[in-house]
């Protein structure tokens, strides 16, 4: 395995923050592939305009784990806008840096926040967020 | 629980090591006394490794390792007999070594054929047979897997091989030392062995290749290994590669005490753990490998628990190499992505106590539903 991985990382992997589903979820948002060996699933709840609520489940490897778990953290408490500022480079930077190999778990971390609120805003805007496409595996640098 | 990635140095094969870094310090090529010294050590090793596969001294030609092994063997058979034909046979499964020199030499304008193998990873002889041609100059299938532990039908492919008149190769970096092989009886005309698997130092290999074979040089210089492979030889190592060969004959009794330790882990494993598959052979199987797919859940993410336990293992989930692929053995054995990324692999050695056993069978299962709890692919 890659070595590397930050104290953090190893911390938020031995003690995710946040797993788990939410019952009737304002969005929610699934990402990755099991060809590629990640797939994330973001649930959050949010009341009026804020995520009140973020849990996630995922089938990846320690950064992949580490980095749902941060990016739960990192929306929470924050408004839809907010959220949406979240970039992968700042979810990586939280857990003290990732391995290059392993950056693509945290563009898939915001990618699955941005699915959850897409899904958030078909639901109760009945547009989803414009423009937005999750990455597709293997495009992105690893 | 990682000893098919590398084995500890024996202290024995340490001691007799040590001297050839300082007292015999010589260069074998030298003509006094420390010259001398160091070659009759090369000599005397080279004897012993021979013995112990039934090969003649002059048959044996030290490497750095098994993967210099596999690339001499390759590339010098494939150009040593280019006007006879450019035909290459082998199988999906071999490990990088084999796979990467031949995709070279594809490139430099041979043909490779990979035969298929079935889910349990063996080789059909009898596809070796139908894939040849008068162009096929080279047979090159494994004597083990290094990742599933399946052991294939060398000694009949062997024969094919010989009644066609193609020259055998095989992998037997995960064999030598901790089965007996004899080279007639198994019909092999080049074979790699590696001295890290078996106790012996890391930075040496070597390469049998059956007198009369014929084969260009690896390394062009002095007149080393006979002039097949120049550089100072690496007299150290080389003595230490003896003494471990020399151990490990001893020790092949102990590998039935290694087999029944893999019984009991993989027994262990498929009895606590809901949806988990051995992977590989379940007889035709390396006596120290179990490799098991554990559905829903990433290999990578249960290496990292394991070792938060203090247990080493390994896994041909991409996510532990960086690519995205996961392992071409486990996708060549009819594994989905999703379960060859679920794959973990635990290798026993000479160390290992059944104490080490229960402990895995102990912490895995917890571990397991851990993970399979934050999996979005887990049963509900």
């Amino acid at each position: 395995m890659p070595a590397g991985y930050s104290d953090k990382v190893m911390d938020h992997f031995a003690h995710p923050r946040n797993v788990g589903v939410i019952e009737n979820p304002s969005g929610v948002g699934k990402v990755g592939n099991p060809i590629c060996g990640d797939i994330m699933e973001m649930f959050i709840k949010v009341e009026n305009n804020i995520i009140t609520d973020a849990k996630f489940r995922t089938f990846g490897c320690g950064a992949a784990i580490a980095t749902s778990s941060m990016a739960t953290e990192m929306i929470k408490g924050k408004s839809i806008e907010e959220a949406l500022e979240l970039t992968n480079k700042a979810v990586a930077e939280a857990l003290d840096g990732l391995p290059p190999v392993k950056m693509h778990c945290s563009v898939l971390a915001e990618d699955a926040v941005r699915a959850a609120i897409d899904d958030y805003l078909k639901k109760t805007t009945g547009k989803g967020l414009p423009g937005f496409k999750p990455h597709e595996e293997g495009e992105h640098e690893h | 629980m990682d000893h098919a990635a590398t084995t500890p140095t024996h202290p024995e094969v340490l001691e007799v090591m040590k001297p050839y870094f300082t007292d015999h310090f010589g260069n074998p090529s030298s003509i006094h006394y420390y010259g001398r010294e160091a070659k009759k050590a090369i000599d005397s090793a080279r004897d012993t490794i021979a013995a112990s596969i039934g090969a003649r001294s002059e048959e044996i030609v030290f490497t750095s390792g098994g993967t210099e092994a596999d690339n001499f063997a390759l590339e010098g058979v494939a150009y040593a007999n280019e006007n006879k034909g450019n035909h290459i046979i082998s199988s999906p499964i071999e490990h990088h070594a084999v796979t990467n020199c031949l995709g070279f030499l594809e490139k430099r304008g041979f043909k490779v054929t990979f035969v298929k193998v079935d889910s349990s990873g063996l080789v059909d002889p009898e596809d070796i047979k139908k894939a040849m041609t008068d162009k096929t100059i080279l047979v090159s299938v494994m004597h083990a897997n290094n990742e599933i532990g399946t052991i294939e039908p060398v000694a009949e492919i062997g024969k094919i091989c010989r009644e066609k008149n193609v020259y055998f190769h095989t992998d037997a970096v995960q064999t030598f030392g901790h089965m007996p092989i004899d080279v007639n009886k198994l019909n092999i005309d080049l074979l790699s062995a590696s001295a890290h698997k078996l106790y012996g130092p890391k930075g040496v290999g070597m390469l049998y290749i059956r007198k009369g074979v014929k084969i260009v040089p690896f390394i062009y210089g002095g007149e080393q290994e006979r002039g097949m492979r120049a550089s100072t030889e690496n007299v150290p190592g080389i003595v230490g590669f003896a003494k471990a060969v020399e151990m490990a004959v001893n020790e092949l009794d102990n590998e039935s005490r290694i087999r029944k330790l893999r019984d009991r882990l993989i027994e262990g494993i498929l009895s606590k753990i809901d949806d988990s598959i051995l992977n590989g052979h379940p007889t035709l199987r390396l006596a120290n490998n179990v490799n098991v797919s554990i559905k829903y859940i990433e290999g990578e993410s249960m290496l990292l628990n394991l070792d938060l336990e203090g247990i080493a293992a390994s896994t041909g989930s991409a996510c532990s190499s960086g690519s995205l692929e996961p392992s071409h053995v486990l996708l060549s054995i009819g594994l989905s992505p999703d379960v060859a990324h679920s794959s973990l692999r635990l290798t026993i050695g000479r160390s290992t106590k059944e104490s080490e056993i229960d402990k895995v069978l102990e912490v895995l299962p917890k571990i397991v539903s851990k993970l399979r709890s934050m999996s979005p692919l887990a049963k509900k």
